[in-house]
């Protein structure tokens, strides 16, 4: 029994990692081809434009952080002797699903915002600090899922 | 910390000192030139057209000499020029190359026209290496491509289609044309589904072999070639052996050139300069012996500028007042560490006159909030000193990189000063080092927290960034009550301020000691007896004036008592407001959980050289990956926070931004005199 409960936490780490990844992956994707051919016209606007591309990205390391927390709160990374109860692991499960789910739809909604703003990029240079503030919104949600992720996982009993 | 006080001053002088005065004020770069409409039919508009016209042709000449230049000979570029900005030209230097413009612009010419020359014997190197390409097929051939018989004989030559060799070729033409016994058939070469031929047969019987040849699918060459194909080849390749050698001797000409390029600078910006000038003065309204001119000035420069104008070139200095739908331009003042934030709040929007200019206080929260969401000591002294350096080193640089690399390099200290106070360096570094290397196995961590480790701890931390985000937003609060007070609205100070802060003082003090507060932060709160009572009481007072006031606009007390409960449900966007602080926490532990995956990921090849190495690499990577990330994370979301939480609470921008008349050079800065 004890290894189906290790089996769920690492399920949960998996899912942090792989749903919220795979947003940012998607994000910076679309906003990657916007910004392609921004500077297809204008070279200059490289670094304005790969900034907003990159914002998309957070989700996946916001994954990556609770994936990295679940492995050594279930005694994967150099933790030693961790019996993990089949219901703590699907706590741990639950507890990763907020920041996989929200990290993979905000991740992909970021990426289309991104888009958006380097086509104000694009034609008002001068906007860059506004266009800079529409894809950081929908972050925000990421966020909020990461904080209940962090804070759920980080106070389950082991 | 505020906003400039302009003035608005017109200046009237006779049309001799027009250009002089101009100048004075290009190089002051002090004045916003206002347009006003000419209603008056004595006045009348210079056209400056054409001169502005030949300044920019010019300038244009000269910066693609200069493009030229940098091409075929590349200016050694330190690891900082893109810092370095324009270069200090003293006057006298200055005055003394634009004497010399004429000679400087001749140079010009010939760099450009080398660079055409160069252009056209690539095109012609290009045409003879394709000449050489369509002629190899015919390589064979010992005779000109345009032969086509002797008295006796007629020649064909060209290609049939498929591919076929002499005999079989030969059978097909004899199977049409019986009769042609003296035929010769050359095969040249083959390529794909063709073969190039040459044909020879007597004269009277070309028509019948020609006829045979068009059923073999013949055609001549497409190439309008005429002589031997082996000696055009050859001489294709001597023509391009030499165009190569014009080539080399045009680039040496334009490498000669270089050191004008200094020169061709100056005399860029010049004429920039001055076509800057003109097309100033195509606006001004000018009678036929003075012109006019109007524009804003800061007010603490009026009386310079007017001594200026008025002692040297007699000209007439009035200070005007300013009209009802006039809007002021903004150009912000603020002390030397503020300063650098003021871009921040450009790209927001710049405040109107009359309003606070919210630099100041911003730029304490935005370096504070900056730290906390990157919080290591080892990026934030890497930030601090990496911008620090680039500044000592590159005293000229853009007045706006400078002032980004000043904001970045206060950002990093305070990084560097929460990364202490988490206990963060390059995440865990040291211990990973210590036990992977040193075979230490004492206590970790090594480097204490000096407050606390927020991944042990995150309630804790989450709280204290709730309580640093109210007081964000309840400075948000304050300055718009200050608004209030200088326009001497007591009762919206009142109504609006001061009933806020007690409705959400009293809310919190009723929340904290609740049992469910205190599962929630792990903490406790024993406030004395008095405590509940007043916290009820302001709470209750703060939000019966809400109610009644907030709607005070209408008259109506049935829909102002509607209003004012509607207004109490905005306590929802604070509470959203200051859970938006969470980002602090979340952005902070990201950076630190990242870079302990890098050290971990780095120590699993153990200890000894190998794996030492390896540590170095992954390390190196991996810190520069997650400090270009996370930068880019705390840089948005700062200023995010400043945007939509502080700047929501009180403020709108919505100035114009001061554009002075003034040098707008490219490459060099004029030293004035003393």
């Amino acid at each position: 029994m004890s290894d189906l409960g290790m089996f769920f936490g690492l399920l949960g780490a998996a899912v942090a990692v792989l749903f919220a990844g795979a947003g940012s992956a998607l994000g910076v994707g679309i906003a990657g081809r916007a910004a392609a051919g921004v500077v297809t016209e204008d070279p200059n606007k490289f670094a304005q434009v790969l900034i907003l591309q990159l914002l998309p990205g957070t989700q996946g390391i916001y994954g990556l952080l609770v994936g990295f927390i679940t492995l050594s709160k279930i005694g994967l990374l150099g933790g030693g002797d961790i019996t993990v109860s089949l219901p703590t692991g699907l706590m741990i499960l639950a507890a990763c699903l907020p920041i996989g789910i929200v990290g993979l739809i905000s991740g992909r909604s970021q990426g289309e915002c991104s888009a958006a703003s380097i086509g104000i990029v694009a034609k008002r240079p001068d906007q860059f600090g506004k266009a800079m503030l529409f894809p950081a919104m929908v972050e925000t949600y990421a966020i909020l899922a990461l904080l209940i992720s962090i804070l759920a996982v980080s106070n389950i009993p082991v | 910390m505020a906003v400039v006080d302009m003035q608005k001053i017109s200046i009237c002088a006779h049309r001799s000192n027009r250009k002089a005065i101009l100048e004075t004020l290009q190089s002051l770069g002090i004045m916003q030139v206002v347009i006003d409409d000419l209603d008056d039919p004595e006045l009348m508009k210079m056209d400056t057209a054409d001169a502005r016209a030949r300044f920019e042709k010019n300038a244009d000449l000269a910066d693609q000499a200069i493009a030229v230049l940098d091409t075929y000979v590349p200016e050694k570029a330190g690891l900082l020029s893109g810092f370095s900005g324009k270069k200090l030209i003293d006057k006298e230097a200055y005055s003394h190359i634009i004497d010399t413009q004429t000679d400087i612009m001749a140079e010009a010419r010939e760099v450009l026209r080398n660079e055409k020359a160069i252009s056209e014997c690539n095109g012609n190197i290009l045409r003879d290496e394709n000449q050489i390409e369509a002629l190899v097929p015919w390589m064979k051939l010992d005779v000109p491509m345009s032969f086509n018989g002797t008295k006796k004989t007629a020649a064909f030559i060209g290609t049939v289609s498929g591919v076929c060799d002499e005999a079989a070729l030969y059978a097909q033409i004899r199977e049409k044309a019986p009769e042609a016994d003296a035929l010769s058939v050359n095969v040249l070469s083959t390529e794909n589904d063709s073969t190039n031929v040459f044909v020879l047969c007597l004269k009277e019987e070309s028509e019948e072999v020609e006829a045979a040849l068009r059923a073999a699918g013949f055609a001549r060459p497409s190439q309008a070639v005429s002589g031997v194909p082996a000696r055009e080849a050859e001489r294709c390749a001597a023509d391009i052996e030499k165009q190569k050698a014009e080539i080399a001797g045009l680039e040496e000409e334009i490498r000669a050139k270089a050191p004008t390029r200094g020169d061709l600078r100056i005399v860029a910006d010049y004429y920039r300069t001055r076509a800057e000038k003109y097309r100033l003065l195509g606006t001004i309204p000018q009678s036929r012996n003075v012109f006019f001119l109007e524009g804003w000035v800061p007010a603490d420069s009026v009386d310079r500028v007017e001594t200026l104008l008025t002692t040297r070139y007699n000209a007439v200095v009035e200070k005007e007042q300013k009209q009802e739908e006039e809007v002021e331009p903004t150009l912000l003042h603020n002390n030397k560490y503020s300063e650098n934030y003021e871009p921040v709040l450009e790209s927001y929007g710049l405040p109107q006159h009359g309003r606070v200019d919210p630099t100041f206080l911003m730029s304490i929260f935005y370096c504070f909030f900056f730290g906390m969401m990157l919080s290591d000591a080892g990026y934030g002294l890497m930030m601090a000193i990496g911008c620090f350096v680039v500044l000592k080193k590159c005293p000229r640089m853009g007045k706006g990189m400078k002032k980004m690399l000043n904001m970045f390099m206060w950002c990093g200290v305070s990084t560097t000063f929460w990364g202490i106070m988490f206990g963060g360096f390059f995440g865990n570094v040291i211990d990973v080092v210590a036990q992977t290397f040193f075979g230490y196995t004492g206590a970790t961590p090594i480097l204490k927290p000096l407050w606390f480790d927020p991944l042990t701890q995150p309630m804790r931390l989450l709280v204290w960034c709730m309580l640093f985000g109210l007081i964000h937003l309840f400075t948000g609060l304050g300055i718009k009550g200050y608004e209030y007070l200088k326009q001497g609205d007591v009762v919206g100070f009142v109504s609006d301020i001061v009933a806020w802060y007690a409705f959400l003082i009293g809310l919190i003090l009723i929340l904290l000691p609740t049992d469910l507060f205190q599962n929630i932060a792990q903490m406790e709160f024993n406030f004395p007896a008095f405590v509940a009572p007043v916290a009820k009481f302001l709470t209750f007072a703060g939000m019966i004036v809400i109610v009644l006031m907030s709607g005070r606009a209408n008259k109506n007390w049935g829909l102002r008592i509607a209003l004012g409960a509607y207004d109490i449900y905005g306590v929802t966007s604070w509470l959203s407001d200051v859970l938006s602080y969470s980002r602090l926490l979340a952005l902070g532990l990201a950076t630190g959980v990242i870079a302990q995956v890098i050290n971990t990921m780095g120590s699993m090849f153990g200890g000894g050289p190998i794996g030492a190495i390896l540590f170095a690499v992954i390390f190196l990577v991996g810190t520069v990956l997650n400090f270009a990330i996370n930068v880019l994370g705390a840089y948005v979301h700062t200023n995010r926070l400043q945007y939509v939480e502080f700047f929501g609470k009180f403020y709108d921008g919505g100035g114009e931004p001061f554009v002075p008349f003034e040098v707008k050079s490219k490459y060099i800065d004029v030293k004035e005199e003393a």
